[in-house]
């Protein structure tokens, strides 16, 4: 594991600070609220299947991919929507696949697990644990073959460190010098299962160094944070086509999804209100009023700003039509000539 | 034309789209520095170098991972399994992955690549090493399952699998790696994906086969003539999709039906077939069709019982005969 960076003095706040910083706080309460609608879509039934909120765990998205280029790819598990509004796609074509309509990015025939949008590179939402980390080491593969200085962007939860897919793609993505950044988003908890349950070891980001490869622990509350380790991530994978493994800590402060409590069997309620303690919308808003570059009007005007988005998409996706019934057979095979 | 070997006319095909298309690359565990396990990527590495033709650690679900990414990317790998018992180490990326990627991005992401290897028996390899995977595969929307038997029909199906947009899982014969035949030298000859081939003309009783069933059922075919029957003998060469027309214009042909296959019976290819004759061509029929299969159990090591689990010409001799109700 390499040394976090050293502490720095904090650098002057500029006009730049304050545009990026209210961005990063625009897009954590875009993800908030647009989670807290779809909960309550799911409740009604409006949403079926499964589906797992990212709330809590908004600055581990907003951190890292905000320092990607559009070339760049992402790819995910099944707890992705937060990633994919990030990334740059729509509440409404989020939401829309969400409640399965034909105007969802994957014309309703993906769902919650499994949000793509080819256009931003965003390559999924998977759901099969571990199973989309061979797939970023290939894209990676193949921005180097091609001679691009793309970088891919592989987001996974701490239970996915102990499958096997894990583990081979990080000794190829090492061995073959890939440009890929592994991002663990360790919420303490592989659905109920507490990371000392399942995980021997002092701490996942060790793991790298198995391989050789460069590691780091990141607070995942704070998204400057975040953004500050996926920075050197993405130099030393833009530059010098290696990968990282960041171990980002973050917690989530719903259920593993919309089936169970957010607390009860496996977490306690004190242990959940400890952690929200640290919740990544107020941790960077208090920081920027007390740098004197955030007001409550400004605060309340982003609020209502999101919450307005997401309402948006919420009447967007109820009145979407359903896909066509013959859309059931399309998209299985490509048309070939 | 030239006689060449099922083995070399892989290694020709693989290298005849390298040349025409920057994109396709090898990779597999020993596809390179040792030139190939079995020797189907001899030459390659010393002809497009180590960027094109890759050896990986023995990772099989990493790697075939790794291929399926870069095909989401536009590129076209080839993922050589050095056998598909080993694939199923990898089966999550063959199936939830690269099988149902086009799918549930709605119609976003496609998934070009060529899964290929040997499958099937050889020679007292034992349990582990002597297995039929095709349906499997064949079972999963999204997938193509191709099973060239002859050299030609892997050189241009090979071509036709490199090229198509869809992910292609190709089940090569270890067996049949030494057989030589007439290969065409023509790099635009491609074999098309899901046409069966009629490898031998009859009027009494059609074989349907598949791989390295495909000999056994013309050593069947000849000693049947020898009888005065005339079999017609069908050559899936693709699993999925099955060429359904053929099978049942030979039936037609013949109004009687043997499907031989090297794997188990359960659920396998055979049963598909049974199925789709019954349902579309039931008052052809002069016999019910018989199944010439494996035997419904691991592979023996010991070669007495090894022989008498698997499918052979007198096997296939008796079902047709039994079907002519000679027997």
């Amino acid at each position: 594991m390499t040394a976090p960076p050293a502490m720095r003095a904090p650098a002057p706040v500029t006009p730049e600070t304050v545009a990026v910083q209210t961005a990063y706080l625009r897009t954590m309460m875009l993800i908030r609220h647009f989670e807290e609608k779809a909960g309550e879509a799911y409740s009604l039934g409006k949403i079926g299947g499964f589906c797992h909120l990212y709330i809590g765990q908004e600055a581990v998205a907003v951190g890292t991919i905000s320092a990607l280029r559009p070339q760049d790819y992402v790819i995910s598990a099944y707890r992705e929507h937060g990633q994919a509004l990030a990334r740059g796609m729509t509440p409404r074509a989020v939401m829309a696949e969400l409640y399965g309509k034909a105007a969802g990015c994957s014309g309703g025939k993906g769902g919650s697990m499994h949000i793509f949008d080819a256009s931003l590179n965003f390559m999924g939402g998977h759901g099969i644990v571990g199973s989309q980390i061979p797939l970023a080491a290939g894209f990676a593969f193949a921005a180097k073959y091609r001679g691009t200085d793309a970088v891919s962007l592989c987001f996974f939860g701490e239970a996915a460190a102990n499958i096997g897919a894990f583990h081979e793609t990080l000794n190829i993505a090492q061995l073959w010098q890939l440009p890929c950044i592994f991002v663990i988003e360790n919420n303490g908890y592989g659905m109920g299962t507490a990371l000392h349950r399942s995980s021997a070891g002092h701490s996942l980001a060790d793991r790298g160094a198995a391989y050789g490869m460069a590691s780091q622990v990141v607070d995942g509350q704070d998204v400057l944070a975040v953004r500050a380790a996926m920075d050197v991530a993405i130099e030393r994978a833009r530059t010098d086509s290696l990968p990282t493994l960041l171990e980002i800590r973050t917690y989530r402060f719903v259920g593993h999804s919309m089936s169970d409590a957010a607390h009860g069997t496996y977490r306690s309620k004190d242990e959940v209100e400890e952690y929200r303690k640290r919740d990544p919308i107020h941790l960077l808003a208090e920081r920027m009023r007390a740098g004197g570059y955030l007001d409550d009007a400004t605060y309340a005007a982003l609020d209502a700003e999101t919450l307005a988005e997401a309402d948006d998409a919420i009447r967007f996706a109820e009145e979407a039509p359903d896909p066509e019934p013959g859309e059931l057979f399309t998209d299985v095979y490509a048309e070939m000539n | 034309m030239a006689v060449m070997t099922y083995r070399d006319a892989l290694n020709a095909a693989m290298r005849e789209e390298m040349h025409r298309d920057p994109d396709v690359f090898l990779m597999g565990e020993e596809v390179a520095e040792y030139d190939g396990a079995y020797k189907v990527s001899r030459g390659l590495l010393a002809e497009f170098g180590a960027k094109r033709v890759v050896d990986t650690p023995i990772a099989e679900l990493g790697f075939s991972g790794i291929g399926v990414g870069a095909a989401m990317t536009g590129l076209r790998p080839i993922v050589e399994f050095m056998t598909w018992n080993f694939a199923l180490l990898a089966i999550d990326q063959v199936v939830n992955s690269a099988a149902k990627l086009r799918y549930m991005s709605g119609g976003q992401i496609g998934c070009p690549i060529v899964f290929r290897g040997p499958g099937g028996s050889a020679l007292q390899l034992g349990a582990q090493h002597s297995q039929s995977f095709e349906s499997w595969y064949a079972h999963i929307p999204g997938l193509k399952v191709v099973m060239p038997a002859t050299p030609a029909d892997a050189k241009g199906l090979l071509k036709s699998a490199i090229r198509d947009d869809n992910p292609v899982v190709f089940i090569e014969g270890e067996m049949l790696y030494n057989t030589k035949g007439e290969v065409s030298d023509d790099p635009e000859l491609l074999v098309p994906i899901g046409k069966a081939d009629r490898k031998r003309e009859g009027k009494d009783v059609t074989i349907v086969c598949h791989a390295k069933t495909v000999p056994v059922a013309l050593k069947a075919a000849d000693q049947l003539a020898k009888d005065g029957i005339e079999a017609d003998v069908i050559d899936l060469r693709t699993i999925a999709p099955l060429d359904t027309t053929a099978i049942l214009e030979s039936v037609g042909r013949t109004n009687r039906v043997v499907v031989a296959e090297e794997g188990w019976s359960f659920a396998g290819v055979g049963a598909q077939v049974v199925d789709l004759i019954q349902r579309e061509a039931f008052d052809l029929l002069d016999a019910p069709i018989l199944r010439v299969t494996g035997a419904d159990v691991p592979m023996p090591y010991n070669k007495h019982l090894e022989k008498a689990s698997k499918t052979d010409p007198a096997k296939v001799v008796a079902a047709a005969r039994r079907v002519l109700y000679l027997d």
